[in-house]
């Protein structure tokens, strides 16, 4: 990305922390405090703001849990599934976030909790939470975009730290 | 870059664009390849990016696909870096911006030393010692021409043997086949050569030819016009996703009422309806239901082996209701009295037979054939696969079902058509094969120790054959004896190596082996000559979709290493042996391996696909193939012409988007050909298996490995999903055999036994199994009995066996989903 654009783009969006992105620091670094571009040059990953999602007692088996992130233009969904799964946290490490879009058109899946799979309706893509977001079957060339969570054992809180894939629709999950 | 893959380069809109119709399967989508210097990238905003879309807010859903797997980076031979982006184009009329899980990858398999491009071969390789070693193409061409020469001039060519694609997309092409066709047919002249998917030089669609009709004869428009689709042996949600998707589903769900208002006034019209014939709910049913609602789908699950049954039951049926076409039967086609005899069944009689009950025998031809209220004849179009070209005895069932079409004249009206749903993309172009019809069965005759030389290429019967356990058993013993021998050539002179081998082949049982191809196959382990392919993007090449839609794909990147387009490959092989043949001046011979003076991809397309009105070319461009410039296709863009072409009019090819709409049908007299079809049970070599096993092998693709499996075993978004070749199977039968999700287990029979990974789903009918077809880790051919039909068509899916749990693999149970794959 070239400077100019960089800049335009971080000033059209406020500057605020979900506009920032790392390629367009790196060199529009005269805009900013020197701090800030060394702290955005010197990372290998997208600065996610980390977000707390929910708290383990409450959520409940088979029942997903809405929220947003890295910005409200993301919508997520928590899940526990009653079991241990690759990359589950919580007490059970049974505890799992996506992404709500489907990898191939955007269009927002849903989940089937017989079935125990999100699915799409616009091309029949459908999504295993429970092996990583593994695409079943579809039309995606991606799984689901998982939902990097951590959990604080002393308080039982679940928080959103960073998204594995890419959201639909955007050249960057942070905008 | 972050190792989380969350974020992408886009095209600066100073980007190169190019066309390109996908590698994959037949439907041959429309995309663009936009390619650019790595160290720039194009803006957030629309006007700062080539694909004008704005990126400083999320994209709306249904607006485009883009995703990290529609991304590269590759490093041409001048040194410099360029990022590629490969997406679907919209103003294709093929998929209309859709792409599939496998065309949506064409990105990532593009070579770029890492990753899973990294296994490419990249220069001949050839058998030396104990191993391969890398070598120049002088070395190679010397070895292959010199071997090729010494057994022309010794036996003539029935000794040379090959393996040959015959398609279009990636590994094939009007270029490729030309080229290669020009080297076998008339320069070699051997008439020793089999399909890449068969074991002889063959038709799938020798039935349909002689009744007059070419198996892609509609347009993918006349699924959104059809009254009716009737789908046999195909499963086209998973296998020709977009045309399903982008034609099928409108019409299913009513979208198309006003298309068909306008183009058949005052006749009945309205939302479409499916009749699916196949043993198995297949994935494509359960989309149907959930788009067409259940009420418009009937899925008649016929008894495996029994379609001849069932559409001589509806001909008949629909012949004694007065539903046929009788002026249409008089007046354009011959025979139809004797096939109508030979065909007759009872309703009775073919439920019986297809296990079908009679009341949805008689729904289906009630859908598919009753008049309309307005009084018109419904518009049904019939598209089959491999379920009939693969299926019990690929001529008569084929005949039976071109039968049914022919008297209810559901072929040339718009609406209507008997097409092949494909595989492949097509593109064929050759000289006239030089063998008979039946061609020889040349897995039998290696198997047999007939042939001293084979070359394989592009294809891989190892993985796709029938009676494969037996075949690449022939294949390894022979390609040993000329191993060891030149294993203790060390230090031998290309000469002296040659000779080697052709003693090893002459005098010692010996086949030598030269592999083709983009990766080293599982039949390169045989080989003992590997010679470096390349793939569309890396040449210029033409093919035509399942709708004859002829597109041209551009080179935008130089192929890896030395590796070289399979034309100018031929055209290689062909010079080396033109200048031997100088050398000792033999001018016969050296004009039989002249004609390949050809410098690029374009000089083969000139030499054959735009020669065929003038020499004797079997070619799918016809004689106005001369038309097809690559300058007119490439102005054409992803929408290309529909062959054959019409004319060539104020700067754009006209093409043709239905055959036979006059009436006249491709035979001598312009009248189609009604075949007699008589229903004759299971061919006595399957029956046999039947009886003594208990489990009917059904087998086939799945939406993520499909025309893409050679790439697939090194990408790991497909490998980590299907490690093995999944069979799914019924969960009753799974149980009482210990069998869990996940768990190995072993398939058996009298011609082998093959592995594969356990998939219970409660679709799939007790003492029935579906296996994938054709991939690297299990391969069911290994079952497949040595039976086929009079042009030596296998019955790939006709084999019975045993099942036995292997063992518990814990990897696939903690890594793949077991999840159910239909969408319920």
């Amino acid at each position: 990305m070239t400077s100019k654009i960089s800049r335009r783009n971080f000033l059209k969006l406020g500057g605020g922390g979900i506009a920032a992105t790392g390629a367009s620091l790196a060199t529009g670094a005269g805009l900013l405090a020197p701090g800030r571009a060394e702290a955005e040059t010197g990372r290998a990953t997208l600065p996610y703001t980390p977000k707390r999602v929910g708290l383990a007692k409450r959520l409940k088996t088979g029942r997903p849990e809405t929220f947003t992130f890295p910005d409200e233009a993301s919508p997520c969904a928590l899940l526990k599934t009653g079991q241990p799964v690759p990359g589950g946290v919580g007490p059970e490490r049974d505890i799992v976030a996506y992404s709500t879009l489907c990898t191939h058109m955007g269009c927002p899946i849903s989940y089937d909790a017989e079935a125990r799979t999100f699915k799409c309706p616009c091309h029949f893509s459908i999504f295993d939470p429970e092996m990583g977001g593994q695409m079943v079957d579809g039309q995606a060339t991606e799984n689901l975009p998982r939902i990097i969570l951590e959990y604080d054992d002393r308080h039982g809180t679940i928080t959103a730290v960073a998204v594995e894939g890419l959201i639909y629709g955007r050249q960057s999950n942070i905008l | 870059m972050s190792t989380f893959k969350d974020r992408i380069p886009l095209p600066p809109v100073t980007a190169q664009k190019t066309n390109m119709a996908c590698h994959f399967c037949i439907v041959g989508c429309g995309y663009h390849v936009y390619k650019w210097p790595a160290s720039q990238e194009g803006g957030r905003a629309p006007d700062q990016n080539a694909l004008g879309l704005d990126f400083r807010r999320p994209l709306a859903a249904m607006q485009a696909i883009l995703t990290p797997a529609m991304v590269n980076t590759i490093r041409d031979r001048d040194g410099h870096e360029y990022r590629i982006m490969i997406v679907p184009d919209k103003a294709c009329v093929v998929n209309q911006g859709l792409s599939s899980t496998r065309g949506g990858q064409m990105a990532s398999v593009m070579y770029n030393g890492a990753g899973p491009s990294a296994n490419r071969l990249t220069e001949p390789r050839v058998f030396t010692g104990d191993d391969w070693v890398s070598t120049d193409w002088d070395q190679a061409l010397a070895l292959y021409g010199g071997l090729t020469k010494r057994l022309l001039d010794e036996h003539g060519p029935d000794q040379i043997f090959c393996n040959l694609f015959d398609h279009g997309g990636a590994g094939g092409g009007f270029e490729n086949t030309w080229g290669t066709g020009k080297l076998m047919f008339s320069a070699i002249g051997t008439q020793m050569v089999r399909i890449h998917n068969r074991p002889a030089y063959n038709s799938e669609c020798h039935a349909s030819r002689d009744m007059g009709i070419g198996e892609l004869n509609n347009s993918y428009e006349d699924a959104e016009l059809a009254d009716v689709i009737l789908t046999v042996g195909a499963n086209a949600y998973e296998t020709q996703t977009n045309y399903f998707l982008a034609h099928w589903v409108p019409n299913l769900q009513g979208a198309t009422v006003d298309k068909k208002q306008k183009r058949f006034p005052g006749e009945t019209v309205g939302q479409g309806r499916v009749i699916v014939v196949d043993p198995r709910r297949s994935l494509t049913i359960s989309v149907l239901e959930h788009v067409a609602g259940k009420e418009n789908v009937l899925h008649l699950d016929i008894n495996p082996g029994t379609d001849t049954a069932l559409f001589n039951g509806l001909l008949s049926y629909v012949v004694q209701q007065g539903w046929h076409d009788k002026a249409f039967i008089a007046k354009h086609t011959r025979g139809f009295a004797d096939a109508l005899k030979a065909n007759q069944m009872g309703l009775k009689e073919c439920s019986r037979i297809t296990g079908v009950p009679v009341a949805r025998i008689q729904q289906a031809a009630q859908w598919a054939y009753r008049p309309k209220a307005s009084g018109h004849r419904p518009r049904t179009m019939h598209g089959y696969e491999k379920g009939i070209i693969w299926g019990n005895d690929n001529y008569r069932i084929q005949s039976a079902l071109v039968d049914l079409v022919l008297a209810t004249h559901n072929v040339g009206r718009r609406g209507t058509g008997v097409v092949r749903m494909g595989g492949h993309q097509e593109g064929y172009v050759r000289p006239p094969y030089p063998g008979p019809r039946p061609a020889p069965f040349i897995d039998e005759e290696i198997i047999r120790g007939n042939g001293k030389m084979l070359t394989v290429w592009a294809c891989n019967a190892f993985q796709s054959t029938l009676n494969a356990e037996a075949y690449r058993e022939a294949v390894y013993r022979r390609s040993n004896v000329v191993k060891e021998a030149m294993a203790r050539a060390r230090g031998a002179t290309t000469q002296e190596l040659l000779d080697v081998a052709y003693d090893a082949v002459e005098n010692r049982g010996g086949l030598f082996v030269t592999v083709i191809d983009l990766y080293p196959t599982k039949f390169a382990s045989a080989a003992h000559l590997l010679l470096p392919a390349t793939h569309p993007g890396e040449m210029d090449l033409t093919s035509m979709n399942g709708e004859r839609r002829m597109r041209l794909s551009e080179r935008f990147m130089d192929p890896p290493g030395t590796a070289r387009p399979d034309c100018l490959i031929a055209a290689d092989i062909a010079n080396t042996i033109k200048a031997l043949y100088q050398k000792e001046g033999n001018k016969e011979m050296a004009g039989r391996f002249s004609g390949f003076d050809w410098k690029r991809e374009e000089d083969a397309f000139n030499d054959g696909f735009r020669q065929a009105h003038k020499k004797k070319i079997d070619s799918q461009g016809g004689p106005t193939g001369h038309l097809a410039t690559y300058a007119r296709l490439r102005a054409m863009g992803t929408n290309g012409v529909q062959l054959p072409v019409k004319a060539y009019q104020d700067g754009r090819l006209v093409g043709t988007e239905m055959l036979y709409t006059d009436g006249k049908f491709s035979t001598d007299d312009g009248k189609a050909r009604f075949l007699p079809a008589p229903w004759n049970g299971l061919p006595a070599t399957v029956e046999r298996e039947r009886k003594r096993y208990h489990f009917w092998v059904n087998n086939g693709r799945t939406n993520h490995i499909w025309q893409t499996a050679y790439h697939d075993k090194y990408i790991p978004f497909r490998r980590d999903r299907y490690p093995m070749s999944p069979m799914e199977m019924n969960p009753a039968d799974a149980k009482r055999l210990g069998v869990e999700a996940g768990d190995i287990v072993e398939l058996y029979n009298d011609f082998g036994s093959t592995f594969a990974m356990a998939y219970p789903e409660p679709d799939i009918k007790p003492g029935q199994v579906f296996m994938m077809f054709g991939y690297d880790n299990g391969v069911v051919g290994d079952a497949v009995t040595d039976w086929t039909d009079r042009n030596v068509v296998p019955y790939y899916k006709g084999t019975w066996a045993d099942i036995r749990k292997v063992g518990d693999m814990s990897d696939y149970k903690r890594t793949v989903s077991f999840k159910r794959r239909r969408f319920i």
